[in-house]
């Protein structure tokens, strides 16, 4: 499950309707818990992909930078969002082809005509030979209400 | 309007289109607010005074201490022991006597952050200290003027620019303070010398940007510095709906204790976890009578090397896994720096196995300051 405020949910839907007809991406910062990883920070990123109405990537210096951030937070990344235009919010074959952190969530904008329709999250798993995006459930949640902590990866 | 020995002196900034007399007067007119006269306040009055910032307020408590020199540029060897306001000024006077430096000799608090920032436009945080910088911003929120904000911690630095009316605040940012003890202030986890000056005039230019009004303020930028890699990285923020200060409900909307809020007693008070505590003079007393204790430092190699008391080097972070060392039925006196992290390894201590390890209340400091002033403090 992915626990994320209302307020960050409305934010990324927000970038994947102001990128548009792009590709929005960003990361999430949070905390991993057992079976469930809470976002506390999206964090919006420049789509450095070479087609980006059709692909997203982010710059391995920004992901350095957030990770020192998140750490700085006492917390991890725990995941990374980006938008389809004029596509479905299902992950395609180059998203699961392109991501390498296991346990972690990929949420996926659908985007109409320049309206955010629907917002789904994948989790990775598997391994390298072997891998799958499997659905979670999205969790909207009024405030940051932070859950007793359990697991937290950054520690 | 600038006399003519201004124009003289400014004439490098006047000739700049982005500057220019109106942009020097602009300066001349300006009212900042450095808080904390220390490693990154050095730095910015320095170069604030120098610009021609016409009206430079400082808010400092604290003397020149030797161990300071290394990175307050402003304070001199022979300010040890002064105010570090009256070495300040001294400088500021020195280097630029056109401008108004306005002192406030105080430790900044709930009760008098409104009544000081309220005279300045823009506030800089070269605090050293999470309540400080909390309470920093929350008032700069709350009077909606602009936080020009930098922090240090070994090789790596932060600064932004908060404007909560145009971006994020430091609440957005970090909405809770860290857990007490968890970051090593630049007293325990040390600092490279340069580094606040590197930050510090980050935090000038971003000053002087926003006097101006020209080019892109750090607003809604993070930018992290890494002196050893030598890289800047900028993570993009944005405003927090949920921040309670800034957002679209705050729940915080008067200043409120900040030393409470981070779970501190005073910044300047050690942290007592509640183990068990030997003094100084007692340890002096029972090893003058051959007791056998164990004394085990919990410091870093780098540090044992500076002084030690004999003691037996485990960091604390090796602890976990260097237990077999230590003999869990002989008494055990713990220490560190200042008695921080020696009190978190009694408590691990104790709780595994080990009941009779003692804290020395102060660590090192206290003994070089009470006992043997020979061993050298740092």
């Amino acid at each position: 499950m992915l626990r994320i405020s209302q307020a960050d949910y409305d934010l990324i839907r927000w970038e994947a309707e102001r990128r548009y007809p792009l590709e929005c991406c960003g990361i999430l910062l949070g905390t991993a818990y057992v079976g469930c990883r809470e976002v506390s920070l999206t964090v919006m990123c420049e789509n450095a992909g070479l087609d980006p109405q059709r692909r997203y990537s982010i710059l391995p210096e920004q992901l350095i930078a957030t990770l020192k951030l998140a750490r700085s937070r006492h917390e991890n990344i725990i995941g990374f969002y980006h938008s389809h235009p004029d596509r479905d919010p299902h992950f395609s074959p180059t998203d699961l082809a392109e991501a390498n952190y296991f346990q972690h969530s990929y949420v996926i904008t659908g985007v109409r005509q320049g309206r955010a329709m629907g917002t789904e999250s994948f989790v990775l798993t598997g391994s390298e030979e072997d891998r799958q995006f499997e659905p979670e459930e999205i969790r909207i949640t009024s405030r940051r209400t932070p859950l007793p902590r359990l697991v937290n990866h950054a520690e | 309007m600038l006399n003519s020995d201004e124009i003289l002196r400014y004439s490098r900034h006047l000739i700049m289109p982005e500057v220019g007399v109106a942009g020097q007067e602009k300066l001349k007119a300006a009212r900042v607010l450095c808080v904390g006269a220390g490693g990154l306040g050095s730095p910015l009055a320095l170069y604030l005074s120098a610009a021609g910032v016409g009206t430079l307020g400082l808010v400092d408590f604290d003397v020149v201490d030797p161990s300071n020199l290394h990175r307050q540029v402003i304070h001199h060897t022979s300010d040890v022991g002064r105010s570090k306001l009256v070495s300040a000024s001294e400088k500021i006077a020195a280097i630029n006597p056109f401008v108004n430096v306005k002192t406030f000799e105080t430790r900044l608090t709930s009760e008098n952050a409104l009544q000081i920032f309220s005279d300045f436009d823009i506030i800089v945080d070269g605090t050293d200290n999470f309540p400080t910088r909390f309470l920093v911003n929350d008032a700069c929120v709350m009077l909606g003027k602009p936080n020009v904000y930098g922090s240090i911690f070994r090789f790596e630095g932060q600064a932004s620019v908060f404007a909560a009316s145009k971006g994020p605040c430091y609440r957005c940012l970090y909405p809770e303070p860290p857990p007490p003890g968890s970051v090593p202030s630049c007293a325990e986890g040390g600092v490279l010398g340069i580094l606040p000056g590197l930050v510090g005039i980050i935090q000038a230019t971003e000053t002087i940007k926003l006097i101006l009004g020209e080019g892109e303020p750090l607003i809604g930028r993070l930018l992290l510095v890494d002196a050893l890699a030598m890289r800047f990285r900028e993570v993009k923020l944005r405003k927090d709906p949920d921040c309670a200060v800034c957002g679209n409900h705050p729940t915080i909307t008067k200043l409120i204790d900040y030393e409470e809020f981070c779970g501190m007693r005073g910044p300047e008070k050690p942290v007592s976890n509640g183990a068990p505590e030997i003094s100084v003079e007692e340890l002096k007393r029972r090893l003058d009578a051959k007791d056998d204790l164990f004394i085990l430092d919990v410091r870093e190699p780098n540090e044992f090397q500076i002084c030690n008391l004999n003691g037996h080097l485990i960091p604390l972070n090796d602890l976990p896994k260097r237990l077999n060392e230590l003999d869990p039925d002989k008494e055990m006196i713990v220490h560190c720096r200042s008695g921080v992290r020696s009190a978190k390894a009694v408590e691990f201590l104790r709780q595994s196995g080990f009941p009779k390890a003692k804290n020395l209340a102060g660590g090192i400091l206290a003994w070089a300051d009470r006992i043997d002033p020979k061993v050298p403090k740092y």
